[in-house]
């Protein structure tokens, strides 16, 4: 140790898995639960919201109004105000961030089904299919692809967030900052910033990757015309 | 609900501290810090992003270098860039400060210029050409009043941004109603948190609301019923 300051290598070796609450790994393991768990839970609430809002049109103005104000809050006021409900804990930074997740993806559910050509719809009506099953079998298949583009907005940005948390002592990967700037030492920031950003390609590009499965007709279409 | 009457009372213990209202480290000092990092941060970015925006999306040359920082940058951690920013250079300035908040606020208007211009209907642009425009009269005349919402959403988004990342910035020792946020977290003095909170967050909304004022005012009432005829 007499020898200078370990190496950026060294100094991860020595701090991955420590075995205590900040070794890198378990700040890693932090982060992804607390911007994986707001990712879902936003989309579990926009989806039916959206549909709320596609079919009963009134709701949309004052939900999306709404959404707009949620995203012109700041994240870490909005923290500090939420630690006198939840405490100090992670719901603290996954409230919010569930919200902005909100915020994005209930436009995007709207305007994909939006997106669903008028004459489609009226043949699956055509067809006999019942409203429920119209939505099922081809009203969200055809929205899938916004949605998705949405959720990939919400996924990196979210990942990218959460480590503002650790102004609040819950910060994930974001603790590596704290660490780096109270003890001026630069390795910290370095590994942190390389592990959110390629978190999020990582997710960014899982989700690229579903909405390949997910909507094969996209490529037959364009394998068609070749 | 014994948190709201808590709530209630440390904003009154903060708005009605006479003493947080004067000096350098009052609340109109905070406040008048805020806006102006905010503000030079916001304006460096609109300086590099509108003209690069304007010039990608009329040329078509680059696009890739959108959609790249465009991802890029909605990934990047602000309070990392940050330290790590201010590890590099020091805090004898305040450049390391701005310099990440105009990084991560150039690509919101980079990205909406661009679309703005691209989206622009190609039989439009023709008709100005043959009306016997130039370039760069197609430009200023007909494309940048067309592409303005979008350029000024582009600048909301942006402004919304730097004013959150602002109050992070005061981390690293920077002045800003973040102050009141952090230095209270750290003093466990919450009526100082709560007041700094929502003082940041009027201010945000406050912003928010200007600039959608701005957009009503800026945009030509031609183009805003364009828009909805389509």
């Amino acid at each position: 140790m007499a020898d200078g300051p370990p190496s950026i290598w060294e100094w991860i070796g020595r701090n991955w898995d420590t075995g205590r609450v900040d070794s890198i790994k378990n700040l890693l393991i932090d982060h992804l639960t607390m911007s994986l768990v707001p990712i879902l839970f936003a989309l579990v609430v926009a989806l039916p919201l959206g549909l709320a809002c596609v079919r009963w049109r009134w709701l949309y103005q004052p939900t999306s109004g709404f959404m707009n104000v949620v995203y012109a809050l700041p994240s870490l006021p909005v923290f500090m105000l939420l630690i006198s409900v939840t405490g100090l804990s992670q719901a603290t930074v996954i409230i919010p961030l569930t919200f902005y997740g909100m915020a994005v993806l209930i436009p995007a559910v709207v305007d994909g089904l939006g997106s669903v050509p008028d004459h489609v719809r009226q043949s699956a009506v055509a067809m006999g299919f019942t409203p429920l099953r119209r939505l099922l079998a081809v009203e969200l298949p055809i929205a899938v692809p916004v949605v998705l583009a949405g959720l990939r907005v919400v996924a990196v940005s979210s990942i990218s967030l959460v480590s503002v948390g650790a102004l609040i002592g819950q910060g994930g990967l974001g603790g590596l900052f704290t660490r780096a700037y109270q003890n001026p030492f630069m390795p910290p920031v370095i590994v942190g910033i390389v592990l959110v950003v390629a978190l999020a390609l990582v997710a960014d590009g899982l989700l690229v990757l579903a909405q390949r499965l997910l909507t094969p007709w996209v490529r037959a279409r364009r394998g068609q015309g070749s | 609900m014994s948190w709201l009457t808590a709530f209630f009372g440390w904003l009154t213990e903060f708005f009605g501290n006479g003493a947080n209202w004067s000096g350098p480290d009052g609340i109109p000092m905070r406040l008048l810090e805020h806006l102006e990092f905010s503000a030079l941060a916001l304006a460096l970015a609109v300086v590099i992003a509108v003209p690069l925006g304007l010039l990608i999306g009329h040329t078509g040359r680059g696009e890739v270098l959108v959609a790249v920082t465009a991802n890029l940058a909605r990934a990047l951690p602000t309070l990392g860039l940050l330290v790590m920013f201010v590890l590099l250079l020091g805090t004898a300035s305040s450049w390391p400060v701005i310099i990440p908040l105009v990084l991560l606020s150039v690509p919101p208007i980079l990205v909406n210029t661009f679309e703005g211009i691209k989206g622009v209907d190609p039989e439009l642009r023709d008709a100005a050409y043959g009306m016997g425009l130039r370039g760069g009269q197609v430009l200023g005349q007909v494309l940048v009043p067309v592409a303005l919402p979008l350029i000024l959403l582009g600048c909301r988004l942006s402004a919304i941004q730097v004013v959150a990342t602002t109050t992070v910035a005061s981390y690293t020792g920077l002045g800003g109603l973040g102050r009141f946020v952090i230095d209270g977290f750290a003093t466990k003095d919450y009526a100082s948190v709560v007041g700094g909170s929502v003082l940041v967050v009027l201010f945000a909304l406050v912003v928010q609301i200007l600039f959608t004022l701005a957009q009503r005012v800026t945009v030509s009432p031609g183009v805003s019923r364009r828009l909805k005829v389509r």
